[in-house]
């Protein structure tokens, strides 16, 4: 795979191996194969992260059914699968860089990058609208919660007329809707946080293919941080229907 | 030859500390500050880790000075809370869940499996600032009112109903928790990937395995201690509802989110000590340590039953009768390996060349009190006696008979053990038995007593008690003076030792291991190169057969 | 004596009359708890000895003046199979045994008598059947079965009393239980012994003990007149439950005659069977248990009503075994001294909003 032995003078001279092998690596393959093996057990990791809210949300839902049913009617099922199919593709072109800096095309490889740059800046403006909803229609928990929608749904015609099935909850029963929305912001949100990260590291990336430093035949920093992007996308994956998707027949 | 100790330590006369090692490879502060050996890393943890366990032990004396007396007359009640809550906090995150891995498993590991460094030196690095940004964050915490939760921040008492700091500590809790996660994580990538040429898995030291089982642990249990942080913190700040019965939460959800962690961390603590005290009894035996696979594979059992036993802290809290019996059951069977490895240990001694110096004394103070404490876990696993004896002082008493008389001793052991490794110099042999011994007596007299009050009923967290109790809470007290002595004067001897202890030399134990195997302290890189390992670990007849060699001193 | 000082003397003399190494035992379970106790100490210390002696024995036999020179041991599976199976096998018998006394202590026999224990910060409050209060304190007769229905109004609290071995958690948001037969009487420590905040430690009691006799007078001594379930009933009407609860065929609500016990099927087809804790939850969350043939227009009570007012309806709706009886509530309504004609007759709807702000009456 990699056939650029560098011979330098000076300091280095004793050995010879490529500038981006790490000293304590007895050669490249070992090295790579050590950062690969460590990105799956980091995303372990953050399987055990979320898990811990995927489990309190199935048990709420599974409590609290009718609540749930609701509060989900209230995202806009528009905006999210905009958002699963933005995601998708970005994925799409997270996997295209990866193969570009494999097959050395570096031109081609800023060019995914840059869009997978921009499809998650479209998510996370998407998201940003959807959030700022939330907050106008008083669905935030904690910011002057209202459980007007849920109690007397002809209130809210947007999505009244989109389910008139949805019957008027009693207020214990509404109330529930705001554990639905702590959990969707908590779940959401820390998706979003994942989504920040892995977008301002595309941005370092960026500069740095252009510099040509991916595409010497070391591409494990992409093809690592590819898995890391296929990972989060994943979970939007799994949220999306479990947040948007309840109940939600023609 | 002494036929008492098997230290053997080069000339002193002529003897030098080596010039090129990795303490005086680069100076300054930022070479230490951004460094990514695993060494320096490994001291710079040492350093901020005793210097929590320095804060956690002030605030512990504060507690048995509170509890001289039946009233609650020495502080406020609502500060013995926070003084108690802050000293759990500290030891338990602070000390307790890094102290061998962050430290001994830092320096020792990649020497052990014949490595130039960890996997990934600056994710090491990382963690250890993760872990200072904590600690900082905790002080600022302690400083600016504490926290008055208990170190368990059970809801709805830390969500609802108090004022101090629980979300600045939560957070705090959270970082260290990534500081844990990364450390599980090089361990893990380390061993799997960076052992020399000849290293199969079961020729590693058993110290290697034990650390192995701890990262499992540390990898798949601390995000969900992460995320559970989270969900107190969004509830406190925003009231979500998901704890809070009243808009239809579960306070009990957030216990089984809390232990699920908090039991596997308990394991997290003892299993890398267990692999000190392996690494220990072997060489002042100077035999293989008995049923090496036994030992290797229990330490993997522990780290997997550990995840299956989180109930048997909320016996008494409601839950269905028929999960006891689940819970019940599992911790029962996770009880066995570690008697397993007890008998295993006990039996290295049988037939083999036995001394008595400090690291085997507190590896066998190890071996009795960790033998009580855990038999004593039984008495808690079983559903009938747990509902008598939970959250008294026999809780109390059981957990630090294993983490203090079971953990902090094989810490001990590990830091006198290596120490000559470490710095090149031996610590005085006759205080520090002295001081072992010291510990010993001042831990018994500090808790056993309080099995016995927790039998009677002496309920725990509580800064007043009835009078009836106080014989037994003044011994405790006596005890706990005596222990904070026997723990002082390590630290006093071993700073002295680093400039006044003998020259080590290489392998001042004739052990057995790869790391003892180059100079003290070892080279920045190790070995100058890599080694190929053709022989078992505790291979005494090796290590014999190399020493007749000749070998020329460095 | 007279070397010692006499101010000396009566220290140690105090000192020695409050050692104690043992609680008192004082139920009919406490013995059963402690004969495992027991045997989990002989275990112990069997176990403890065998470790320690081989280590001794070992390390004189072995030492390295006696024993130069080190044999290489591999192992030895029979010995590994040893000492897995028998501290094992003690182990399962500790399980089961063990298992057994909490199923015992978990399970409350059906003729025991309710005392209902409201926790809080920093106080107990138990309520006898008849009426009679207590903080802090509990009135027991010994030869009875006593069980204790708990609840916390705030946080986790946890109902201790050591010389009974038993304890209980009490969790806000629904019931806990647990119960005991008293056999000796005397007087013996409450505690709590679940971390609650400030005033954890004072969150203290005394459990008294009685003879049957003594403890029949105690209760005729502090009777408050009414009755859980008498207070049930008042509330019952003032908060309007009579309303649509009115045991009449086009009414509402379900009849709740009777209904203490059963099993009912849900709206959404569920069996459940009638116990406190269900009481309680319909009554705080309605909607989460409709009966069936009825809609979800209950209103919630939460927030009106306080767990002791909770406990006294609960209480009441145990008494009700008629429609008769029911309907007798309807008519009580009419003598409530401030009442605000909440109660109906037969056709006319009483305005049950939601944010009702009726029978806003905190017992």
């Amino acid at each position: 795979m990699s056939d650029s032995t560098v011979t330098v003078t000076g300091a280095h001279a004793e050995h010879e191996h490529p500038p981006y092998q790490r000293h304590h690596f007895a050669s490249m393959e070992q090295q790579v194969d050590t950062t690969s093996f460590a990105m799956w057990l980091f995303l372990l990791t953050e399987i055990m992260f979320f898990g811990g809210l995927f489990t309190a949300y199935l048990i709420f839902r599974n409590w609290y059914y009718p609540a749930f049913v609701e509060a989900s009617h209230q995202l806009s099922i528009k905006e999210g699968t905009a958002n699963t199919a933005v995601l998708i593709v970005s994925s799409f072109t997270m996997a295209m860089g990866v193969w570009c800096a494999e097959t050395r095309r570096r031109g081609a490889l800023v060019l995914c990058l840059c869009l997978t740059f921009i499809l998650g800046l479209v998510f996370l403006g998407i998201k940003y609208d959807e959030y700022h909803e939330k907050y106008e229609k008083h669905h935030v928990p904690g910011l002057h919660y209202s459980l007007k929608s849920f109690t007397d749904p002809a209130s809210d015609p947007e999505v009244h007329n989109a389910y008139p099935d949805d019957k008027p909850l009693m207020p214990d029963m509404a109330r529930h809707t705001e554990i639905y929305f702590g959990l969707y912001f908590a779940m959401t949100g820390m998706h979003a946080l994942h989504m920040i990260i892995g977008i301002s590291i595309l941005a370092f990336m960026i500069f740095r293919a252009r510099a040509g430093a991916y595409t010497t035949g070391h591409v494990t920093f992409v093809n690592n941080f590819g898995l890391y992007w296929h990972f989060v996308d994943i979970i939007w994956i799994f949220l999306y229907p479990l947040l948007y998707l309840i109940s939600r027949h023609a | 030859m002494s036929t008492d100790t098997i230290v053997r330590l080069p000339d002193q006369a002529t003897a030098r500390i080596p010039k090129v090692n990795f303490l005086s490879k680069e100076n300054g502060l930022l070479s230490w500050l951004l460094t990514g050996d695993h060494k320096r890393i490994a001291t710079l943890y040492l350093i901020s880790i005793t210097f929590f366990f320095a804060i956690g032990g002030a605030l512990a004396g504060l507690i048995r000075l509170e509890l001289l007396t039946p009233q609650s007359d020495l502080m406020a009640a609502d500060t013995y809370n926070k003084v108690f809550s802050m000293h759990g906090i500290i030891m338990v995150f602070l000390f307790l869940v890094p102290s061998v891995p962050a430290t001994l498993g830092n320096f020792l590991m990649p020497m052990m499996i014949g490595a130039k460094d960890l996997a990934l030196p600056k994710i090491n690095l990382l963690s250890w600032y993760l872990y200072i940004i904590a600690g900082g964050m905790i002080i600022y915490s302690m400083i600016t009112g504490g926290v008055d939760t208990g170190w368990t921040f059970t809801v709805p008492l830390s969500t609802h109903y108090v004022n101090t700091n629980v979300i600045t500590t939560g957070l705090a809790v959270f970082v260290a928790g990534f500081s844990s996660v990364f450390t599980g994580l090089n361990f893990i990538v380390t061993i799997h990937k960076m052992r020399a040429p000849g290293m199969t898995w079961f020729r590693l030291p058993l110290f290697v395995w034990s650390n192995y089982a701890a990262s499992i642990l540390m990898v798949l249990g601390t995000p969900v201690l992460a995320i559970t942080l989270v969900l107190i913190v969004l509830e406190r700040a925003l009231g979500i509802g998901v704890f809070d019965p009243a808009k239809g939460g579960d306070p009990i959800l957030f216990q089984h989110l809390f232990w699920f962690y908090s039991h596997p961390a308990v394991y997290i603590m003892i299993l890398p000590g267990m692999g000190v005290i392996s690494e220990v009894v072997s060489t002042f035996s100077r035999k293989r340590v008995f049923g090496y696979t036994a030992v290797a594979f229990s330490s993997v059992a522990i780290a997997v039953f550990a995840f299956f036993v989180w109930e048997h802290h909320m016996f008494i809290m409601g839950v269905s009768n028929y999960s006891t019996l689940v819970f019940s059951l599992l911790t029962m069977l996770v009880a066995v390996p570690s008697a397993i490895k007890i008998f295993n240990w006990s039996f290295t001694l049988y037939k083999g060349s036995i001394t008595f110096e400090t690291p085997m004394l507190y590896s066998f103070g190890f071996m009795g009190l960790f033998t009580i404490g855990g038999l004593t876990g039984v008495f808690l696993a079983s559903t009938g006696t747990d509902i008598h004896l939970t959250e008294t002082y026999f809780i109390v008493a059981h957990f630090h008979f294993v983490m203090v008389g079971g953990m902090l001793m094989a810490f001990l052991s590990g830091i006198h053990f290596w120490w000559p490794k470490w710095t090149g110099r031996m610590y005085p042999e006759k205080i520090s038995q002295l001081a072992a011994l010291i510990t010993f007596i001042g831990f018994n007299l500090t808790f056993f007593p309080q099995f016995i009050l927790g039998m009677l009923g002496m309920p725990r967290r509580y800064a007043a008690y009835p009078p009836e109790f106080q014989v037994l809470n003044v011994f405790s007290t006596a005890g706990a003076t005596i222990l904070g002595i026997g723990y002082l004067l390590p630290i006093l001897y071993l700073t002295w030792s680093l400039k006044y202890g003998e020259i080590a030399g290489d392998n001042p134990w004739q052990a057995t291991g790869l790391e003892w195997q180059t100079q003290s302290p070892p080279l920045t890189e190790n070995f100058p190169e890599i080694p190929i390992v053709d022989h078992d670990a505790y291979d005494y007849e090796w290590l014999e057969r190399k020493q007749k060699e000749v070998t020329s001193v460095g | 004596m007279d070397h010692i000082s006499p101010v000396l003397w009566q220290f140690l003399v105090k000192w020695m009359e409050h050692f104690a190494l043992f609680p008192p035992e004082a139920s009919k379970i406490a013995p059963q708890m402690d004969a495992l106790f027991f045997f989990m100490v002989l275990v112990s210390l069997i176990g403890l000895t065998v470790v320690v002696l081989l280590i001794i024995s070992f390390s004189i036999l072995y030492s390295k003046k006696r024993h130069p020179v080190a044999v290489q041991i591999e192992g030895s599976t029979l010995l590994e199979a040893t000492w897995t199976i028998i501290p094992l096998g003690l182990f399962l018998i500790m399980f089961v045994w063990g298992s057994l006394i909490y199923f015992r202590v978990y399970t409350p026999p059906a003729n025991a008598m309710n005392i209902y224990v409201v926790g809080k910060q920093w106080m107990w409050k138990a309520e006898h059947p008849g009426g009679q209060h207590e903080i802090n304190a509990l009135h027991i007769p010994t030869g009875r079965p006593i069980q204790l229905t708990l609840i916390s109004q705030d946080v986790f609290h946890s109902f201790s009393i050591p010389a009974f071995r038993v304890k209980r958690e009490a969790i806000p948001g629904r019931y806990t239980s647990v119960w005991f037969e008293a056999t000796q009487v005397g007087t013996y420590h409450l505690f709590c012994t679940q971390y609650c905040g400030t005033n954890h430690s004072a969150m203290i009691g005394d459990i008294v003990v009685m003879t049957p006799d003594d403890y029949r007078k105690w209760l005729a001594e502090s009777t408050s007149g009414m009755s859980l379930a008498q207070n049930g009933e008042r509330l019952f009407a003032s908060l309007s439950c009579n309303a649509c609860h009115n045991g009449r065929p086009d009414a509402r609500g379900p009849s709740l005659a009777n209904v203490y016990g059963s099993n009912l099927t849900l709206a959404n087809g569920q069996t459940t069977h009638v116990d406190e804790a269900y009481l309680r939850d319909a009554i705080l969350n309605p909607s989460d248990h409709v009966t069936q043939g009825y809609t979800p227009i209950m209103p919630t009570y939460q927030g009106q009503i306080s767990e002791d007012g909770v406990i006294s309806l609960v209480e009441y709706i145990k008494t009700l075994n008629s429609n008769y009886r029911v309907e007798q509530t309807l008519n009580t309504t009419a003598l409530l001294p401030d009442s605000e004609g909440k109660a109906t007759s037969a056709g006319q709807k009483p305005a049950a909003e939601p944010s009702a702000k009726q029978g806003m009456v905190k017992q």
